[in-house]
């Protein structure tokens, strides 16, 4: 009913604050900020003989994933802990769903349980959308939800927790060349991790993907194409690398993986034309020896792991946040 | 909010003595720890910790987390890292403030201190106690008190050679 008609971002209310994280596409830059501020001191609770803190107890936090994450989920219920919630995971793969349960269907039964938060992985981009908005529709705008990967659309919590890495890397955003690696075509990573750059004010985003594994018209969002990674890598301070998607590939984009780690995969020599101290990125889970050489993967420049331990924090912002919006 | 025009407000530098004084016989400058909270608290911990010549690094904590208002009231925007350089288990810890009110703040602070460790005894040091306590919380050190009414809201400043002043200012 109202869902757009505040702030006309769906994903703001009345007040201009976070109620629902969908995407990063439209967020303000100082929206933005706020996460990446609000979630350094989540980083100290970690540290702590009780990691938690009281801030969302006795809410209920449904982790809805229609689709199969080992990783985000984990990190999700872990944030989620942290913060005290009560943390009901559902893989619906092997549920309802199966028996023909609509997506709504399944949302609604689990606001009648009094659900507050629902964090969402959908095959079909638009999925965690279409659930704020009928719950918005339907008087339920209390409950919050948080994407955590929608088909190819977007992974905010991804974007986000990669700024909150390189923030604490490079300190400054106002100065980097950031290149993207890899399969821009199917990655929601990279859609969110574009806009994520360009609202934080980074003046060169780069590209850098054979033509197969681009999506067309990507130069509208602010990016330079590179089609030769050594060119597109030539003085950049952050390499993020993306996931070879094998499982959304469908017909003949690439020859070989051989074939690709010899022209897209991060090599020592490779990295050796960025910046000297250029981080280098990966969202996880690599494949060794497709996109990424095991010597770079676990070599001195990597923050692979750091991300996943950034990640907990940044979500553990978000979703207090949002609860407490 | 619109500052006020000046009224009696207790000297706080006056206070700052006068509060290491109070607490000078009952610590062990080898043992005790302070935590102030941010962010007069910070400052006033500061200036005991010199006074009294304590050897244990002072803590600092943001109690943003703990608060009994977030459901009200959302998650504080410029929430901070605590920061407890010591090991709270068994230790004497004086918890420090600027101004005691309601005791919610010091409630959440205790709370927060229980998470890092169980310590052998907490004591609360504050500048002044201006009233109006919705818990039942009491310092253990304090040299000042006041009352004011509820719509107004007593702050400490710190100037830019770091000399510490209260000011009120209407919510």
């Amino acid at each position: 009913m109202n869902f757009m008609a505040a702030s006309g971002n769906p994903q703001l209310n009345k007040h201009g604050e976070l109620n629902h994280l969908l995407t990063i596409e439209g967020l303000p830059r100082e929206v933005l900020e706020r996460i990446l501020d609000t979630a350094a001191p989540f980083t100290e609770v970690a540290e702590r003989e009780v990691k938690k803190v009281p801030l969302l107890r006795g809410k209920s936090v449904f982790n809805l994933f229609f689709e199969n994450s080992t990783r985000t989920r984990t990190t999700f219920e872990i944030a989620a802990k942290r913060l005290s919630a009560d943390v009901i995971n559902l893989n619906i793969n092997t549920s309802s769903a199966n028996k023909g349960e609509t997506l709504l269907d399944t949302a609604d039964n689990l606001a009648a349980m009094q659900a507050d938060m629902f964090v969402v992985r959908h095959a079909s981009s638009g999925a965690p959308y279409l659930i704020a908005r009928h719950m918005a529709a339907t008087g339920r705008d209390h409950i919050h939800v948080v994407n955590a990967g929608d088909g190819r659309h977007a992974h905010p919590t991804q974007g986000l927790l990669d700024m909150y890495t390189i923030r604490h890397y490079k300190k400054d955003f106002s100065q980097l060349t950031v290149a993207i690696v890899g399969d821009v075509l199917h990655s929601r990573v990279a859609r969110s991790q574009i806009h994520a750059l360009t609202t934080l004010g980074v003046p060169e985003v780069r590209v850098i993907a054979p033509k197969t594994l681009l999506p067309t018209g990507i130069e509208r969002l602010g990016v330079r194409v590179f089609n030769d990674m050594r060119e597109g890598l030539r003085g950049v301070d952050v390499v993020m690398m993306l996931r070879l998607q094998n499982e959304r590939m469908q017909g003949a984009l690439l020859p070989s993986t051989q074939e690709y780690f010899k022209s897209y995969g991060l090599t020592p020599e490779k990295l050796a034309l960025a910046k000297p101290d250029a981080i280098v990125m990966h969202p996880g889970p690599m494949n060794r020896g497709v996109e990424i050489d095991s010597a770079v993967a676990d070599g001195g420049q990597a923050v692979i792991l750091p991300q996943v331990t950034f990640g907990i924090a940044v979500r553990m912002a978000v979703m207090a946040m949002l609860a407490g919006n | 909010m619109t500052k006020l025009p000046p009224m009696h407000l207790p000297d706080a530098e006056a206070l700052c003595t006068a509060l290491a004084d109070a607490m000078r016989p009952r610590v062990d400058p080898e043992r005790t720890a302070l935590v102030g909270i941010h962010t007069g608290g910070v400052w006033v911990a500061e200036r005991l910790h010199a006074a009294l010549g304590l050897k244990v690094p002072s803590g600092s904590m943001d109690v943003s987390f703990y608060r009994d208002d977030f459901n009200q009231r959302g998650l504080h925007a410029n929430a901070r890292a605590s920061h407890i350089p010591f090991d709270v288990e068994g230790a004497h810890v004086v918890i420090v403030d600027d101004v005691l009110y309601t005791g919610r703040t010091i409630r959440a602070a205790m709370n927060e201190l229980f998470d890092f460790g169980r310590p052998a005894h907490i004591d609360l040091a504050v500048l002044t106690d201006r009233g109006g306590r919705e818990l039942p919380i009491a310092p253990t050190f304090c040299p000042h008190a006041m009352s004011l009414p509820a719509a107004q809201m007593l702050a400490l400043e710190r100037a830019a050679d770091g000399g510490l002043s209260f000011r009120v200012m209407e919510k």
